[in-house]
Order: C-alpha cells, then structure tokens, then sequence
C-alpha cells in the first residue's frame, strides 16, 4: 500500500506534461485535469482509511532505506490534508472550467492554465506527505513557482505589480528556509525529519532555538502570521477569482503544516509556545482590524484570511493534543470556508460588476442564489452555531481553557471578540450589497457606511456578465462540502483528535519511518522534559 | 575546518544581496536574490566536511574518510536550478512590467494608501512621497514623467499603446521643472492627464483620485 503515497504527487505532475503536450485543445486538457484531480481525491481517500486503520505509511523512494533516501509519509494529518486540498482543488478547478468557458479565455492565456494548476496541486501534495525537510522544501518550491505563473496570469499590469510583491517576499521566505535546512543539516547532519527529530534533543538549547526561530520565520511568511503577512491582501486580490480562491483555501495553510511539524516533530519542548501564542494573538486582533476598514470584498476577505490564521497557530502554540486537534479541525473547516466565500465573491463580481460594497446593492433580490451562497459560508466563518466554524473556535476555546495560562484565557476573550468582528465586516457587505435596495446606492446614508463614504472606489469597474451555471454548481458543492463538515462534524472531529494525539508526541512518526521501537529512548527523554505529552 | 575565505565570501555576499534587495529597483532586486541565493548555496556548502575532496569515490572500498559529504552539493545543485527558473521568470516580468509602464520600480498598493489616507492620524504628504531615486531610469524625465502620470490613471489598464505615447508628448510640452522638484512633479502630472480627458471619462474613479491629490 505505500506505493500510493508517490502516486498523489505523479499523477498531478504527469497529467500537467499531459495537459502542456493538449495546449491546442482545452476541452481534451479540462479532462486530464479534472481526471488528475479526481484519481487524487480517490487516492487520498483510500489512503485516508488505511492510515486510520493500520497507522502511518511510509515509503522510501528509490528504495534506499529511511535515513539516506528520501522519506514519504503519510500520517493522519496528511491524508486528510491531501483529501481536503483534492476536494477544493477540484471545486475551484470545476469553477475556472465554467469561467474560462464563458469568457471565451479572451483575458487568461488558457493553454498553461491548466498545467500550472497541477503543478500547484503537486506541490501542494509535495509538502503534506515530505518526509524529509529538504524535499518539503522542493514541495514548497514547486507550488510558489506555479503561484507565481497564476498570480501574474494575463500579464496586465496591476498583476505584475502585485505579482512583484508576492513573487519577492516568497523568494525571501525560500532564501530563509534554505539557510535553515543548511543550518540544521550542519548542526543534525540529515535532513530527514524524523531523524532531526532523534538527534535535535542533543542540539545545545542556544543553537537550537536559533533555528527553531529561522525555520518559524520562514514559514510564518507563508502562512502570513502577524507581522509577516503585510504582503498577502495586497497580492492576493489583483488575482482572477478561483486564483484567488485557491491561493487563500490552501496556500497559508501549507504554511501552517509546515509550522505543525516544526512544533511537533523537529522542536517539539515548549521553548517558543509563549512567544508563538504572542504572535498569534496580534495575527487576529491586526488582521482583523484591517479587514473592517476595507470596503473591496477581495481586500476583505483577504484580511480576514490572516486573521483566521492566528486561530491555527494558536491552537498549535498550547502544545497539547487537545490544542492540536482543535488547530487540525480548523484547518479543513478554514480552507473550505474561506476558498467558498472567495468563490461567491467572484460570482458577486460578475454579477455585479464590482466587488466594492459602495456600488452593489440589490443583489438579494437580482441573484437570490448567489445570496445564499454567500451567507451560508458568511455565518460559518463568523462562527455562528451550528456551523463549523462554531465547532471549530469552541473546541479551540476548550483547548485553551484545559490549558489553563493567563494567555490562553486572554486569547478566549480575543478569540471571541475576533469571530464577532468577522461576523459584522462580513454582515456589512450582506447589509449593503444584498439588502440594500439597488436605487439607493446613489447617495445611500447609514451608520454602517458613515466611515466609508469618502472610500474609494476598488478595482475597475467592469460589465456585469452573464454567469454560467457550472460556476454557480462549483460554488453551490463547496458550500456544500462546508456544510457537510458540520454535519459531519462528529466523526470528523474524532478522527481530527486522533491524528492531534498521533502528533504531539513525535514517537509515532518516527516509528513508521525509522522502524518500530527507533523512538522508544527518545519518547522516554522527551516526556520526562515535557510532562503534558502523553 | 571551515575555510575562512568562503565564510567571509558568503558573509560578503549575503550583506549586498540583502542591501540590492531593499532597492525599490526590480533590476537590483534580481541582482540581489542572485547573490543571497549564492551565498546561500556557499551556506550550504560550509555546512559538509572534507573540503577539496571528490564526493564520491567509487565502491573500491575506499574509506568515506577522504570523502567530502554529497549530499549538500545535491543540495545546491537543486538550489541553482530553482534559482535559475525564478531568476528567468523574474526577468520575464521585469521586462514586462517595462514593456507596460516604462517603470522597473516596485510600486506602491494604491488600494492600500487610498485606505490610509481616511485615516486623519497619517499625514497625506508622508504617504504621497515615493522615493523613486534609486530607479535605474532617474536622470530620465521622460520615463519619471510617464510614470507620475500612470500613478494618477492607474486603474486605466485598457489604455493602448498609441495613447501612451500622446500621453509621453503630452507630458514633455507640461513638463519644464526640474525631475527633484516633488510639487513640479505632481502639477505636470496633473497637467498632463488633464489633456486626456476623453481617454479619462471611461473612468470616474480616477476624477475622485485626482480630487484628493490636489
């Protein structure tokens, strides 16, 4: 069965070459793509039942064994990652079909949409199942490459610009990453994550916080953690919309990954909880704020989007299984949520012609179905009972509060101060674009616009196009995936707790790559350094 | 034993590759990863042992002892290749960022400055003042001119070639101050896209725009 693990990564990247070879033929390169997306969706769902059932599978590449050749693994936490990102990889896909079809592709070069679209997803796939830090890296290398192809798509203008941005922060960040790979390969002498993880212990406390830092700078840029996240609601935006989308469902949270397995698996004491909890808390209090004073929806939801952030990293930085799970559940509840509103966002645009809340109005009652889809996924961000976005911030609540610290009941009260925030920047372009009657746009006066008025305008103004029904059937599933994660919310959130126990100590991940019984000594060590761990 | 040199080359190459990037200029920005990118690679390298040694001798037995370590040159090998595919995207959209704007600065998110100006607590002169002396095109007025000018009518990105150009002469016959003179600037600016007001009346943002700059 470890052969699968390969496949997700494969698959993606051959049916790109295959996509790329059919550049003439769009309807042949839809198919390889949806086809590619979709064998990845049945492959992480099978692997996601056996890691279940029989444990991690690893596999070694090439055949050299685990701490020479390069490691895959598959542990609980990645195949649901892998399964969640294949299911809104494939929704969002389904939704730029439905643009690209409906546009005639006059504005997007469409013949290497596609392919970079995979290449994506590869990457994406890359990084959840690394097990070796180095090809994590590769993983992250190939998704930034293909972001900064979708990112700059069509080659106007506004897209360099904020391509230029993106393109040089994330260049950076992989500078960083890399020094730190050198760095920690120079002071463990490998580059296989469970193997740093056994011989990290023997690293001096100094030199091993120094890159535990460098490894949390590097991935606080991508995961756009406060004050490293200045250059997200300035790129993202300019973007086309299922671009946008999927940049914001699965990018940062690539990030946040990466930040999981730091603090589980290479530095799993407690040195930097503290300071990361810190930061987390500045993440959604500054996040936050910025998204209130926006008046475009792109721009908002992008602000929100960090601010969101500050709720994953937390529920990592309390450090107990129960703070994992809850971070694990919000993950998959955050990159269906947010990738959905971006989705509703782009049908308000087409609809409506603008995404700036001072020039919609009407639209419950000119499109009541893109309504729906846009509140449905509103509340469950805001984190309205019973969505999950309620479940999600009230396991996180409960996390905190067993955790017991005087930041963590601090974080309760930002936590709950936050959603609400989110619930009225979100309610106040329900207020103005949907219930505001269309003819009072012209000169509209109110409280909720009082600071807005002298805003101005965001993003040209464009005709309102027809809107093909695969878009809305593409947004109208993800909302419907959002909502299946309540409901399903039960046994999701079990097997989220599994894979949080499955993690906190870094026993069993180095147990499935190592051999049976490698981590006995080190789990002893830890535990006694780290008495939550259990 | 690390050797002395390569950690001063590397030392020597991160500290200007960093500097080159805190340029607003792209150009020197590409310049810059390139060097923070070597000087990562040499990072890479100081980290193995047994300087000056083959990585590999064969399976004759020979003892790993007069090995150097492989594995971070095939680390570096995968960080040159990377960087070399970044760097020729990146001068792909410096080109075309060049053949849009005439401009290879990193501008400004005018979105984001709008937003800021609402706020009375941030003066609107020490938002409006954008240091474009380092652009590698400072002693042209003409490309300084066009590039004021595409601030103002930023959002007009269905403007076609031939109304660029109309707008370059526009701007050279309004255009008498000195390059350093910020107000000068800003007047000639305003001078020259009022002589486009056809082009400009697709557009009202920019006429809300144009109001607060004055």
């Amino acid at each position: 069965m470890n052969a699968l693990v390969p496949l997700v990564v494969l698959v993606p990247l051959l049916s790109a070459a295959g996509a790329l070879v059919f550049g003439r033929r769009p309807r042949l390169q839809q198919l390889i793509t949806v086809g590619a997306l979709g064998a990845v969706l049945v492959l992480s769902a099978v692997m996601l039942g056996i890691v279940d059932n029989d444990g991690p599978l690893a596999m070694s590449v090439g055949g050299w064994t685990a701490p020479f050749g390069i490691a895959l693994v598959v542990d609980r936490l990645s195949a649901l990652l892998l399964m969640v990102s294949a299911i809104v990889l494939l929704g969002v896909l389904l939704f730029s079909v439905g643009q690209g079809l409906a546009d005639g592709d006059e504005e997007t070069p469409v013949s290497i949409y596609y392919p970079t679209y995979l290449v994506l997803s590869a990457g994406v796939f890359n990084a959840f199942i690394a097990g070796d830090l180095f090809n994590l890296y590769v993983g992250f290398e190939i998704l930034l490459v293909a972001s900064y192809v979708l990112i700059t798509l069509g080659g106007t203008e506004q897209r360099i610009r904020a391509g230029i941005t993106y393109i040089v922060v994330s260049l950076l960040s992989s500078l960083l990453f890399l020094a730190s790979i050198a760095m920690i390969y120079g002071a463990t002498g490998t580059v296989n994550l469970a193997q740093i993880s056994l011989r990290m212990q023997e690293v001096p406390e100094d030199l091993r916080i120094v890159l535990h830092v460098m490894l949390l700078v590097a991935f606080g840029i991508k995961a756009a953690v406060f004050p490293l996240a200045f250059w997200l609601p300035d790129s993202y935006p300019t973007a086309p919309a299922p671009v946008t989308a999927v940049f914001a469902g699965l990018l940062t949270k690539v990030g946040v990954y990466a930040i999981i397995r730091t603090e589980t698996l290479l530095f799993p004491l407690p040195e930097l909880n503290t300071a990361l909890m810190v930061v987390a808390l500045f993440t959604l209090v500054v996040g936050i704020l910025g998204a209130v004073a926006q008046v475009d929806i792109k721009r908002m939801l992008s602000f929100t989007l960090i601010s969101h952030i500050g709720y994953m990293v937390l529920g990592v930085a309390l450090g107990t299984a129960a703070g994992m799970s809850a971070a694990i559940f919000y993950i998959v509840h955050h990159i269906v949520v947010q990738t959905t509103l971006f989705l509703s966002a782009g049908l308000i645009e087409r609809h409506g012609g603008s995404t700036s809340i001072n020039r919609l109005g009407g639209l419950l009652k000119s499109a009541p179905v893109i309504a729906v889809l846009f509140f449905v996924p509103m509340l469950n961000l805001g984190g309205i009972p019973p969505f999950s976005g309620f479940i999600g911030k009230l396991a996180l609540f409960d996390a905190s509060a067993r955790e017991g610290s005087a930041l963590a009941y601090v974080f309760m009260g930002v936590g709950a101060a936050v959603s609400l925030l989110t619930l009225y920047a979100l309610a106040r372009v329900w207020n103005l674009a949907f219930w505001r009657r269309s003819e009072e746009v012209e000169d509209y006066d109110s409280t909720i616009t009082a600071l807005l008025r002298s805003a101005p305008e965001m993003g040209s103004p464009r005709e309102q196009r027809r809107i093909p029904r695969l878009m809305t059937v593409a947004t109208t599933s993800m909302v419907a995936v959002s909502v299946a994660l309540t409901v399903l919310a039960g046994p999701l959130y079990a097997f989220a707790d599994r894979a949080g126990q499955n993690i906190t100590g870094p026993g069993t991940y180095i147990d499935s790559v190592l051999g049976p019984g490698t981590s006995a000594e080190a789990d002893a060590s830890v535990d006694s350094v780290n008495g939550s761990a259990p | 034993m690390m050797p002395l040199v390569l950690v001063a080359l590397m030392v020597v190459l991160y500290s200007a590759g960093i500097y080159l990037m805190l340029e607003r200029s792209m150009t020197r920005v590409l310049l810059g990863f390139l060097l923070a990118g070597n000087a990562t690679n040499l990072l890479i390298f100081l980290m193995s042992d047994g300087f000056g040694a083959a990585p590999l001798l064969g399976d004759d037995g020979s003892a790993p002892a007069v090995m150097s370590d492989p594995l971070p040159q095939a680390f570096i090998l995968t960080a040159i290749v990377i960087t070399f595919g970044v760097s020729a995207f990146l001068m792909a959209l410096i080109y075309r960022s060049w053949r849009l704007g005439k401009v290879d600065i990193v501008q400004d998110d005018l979105d984001d400055i709008e937003i800021a100006k609402q706020s009375s607590a941030i003066a609107e002169t020490s938002i409006e003042e954008v240091d474009t002396s380092d652009t590698e095109f400072a002693d042209d007025v003409q490309a300084r001119a066009l590039q004021e000018e595409l601030g103002a009518v930023h959002r007009s990105l269905d403007a076609d070639a031939a109304a660029m150009t109309d707008e370059i002469h526009g701007s050279d016959a309004a255009y008498p101050g000195s390059p350093s003179d910020a107000t000068s600037v800003e007047a000639a600016a305003d001078g020259a896209t009022a002589d486009h007001d056809g082009h400009r009346d697709e557009d009202p943002r920019d006429d809300s725009t144009e109001g607060d700059a004055r």
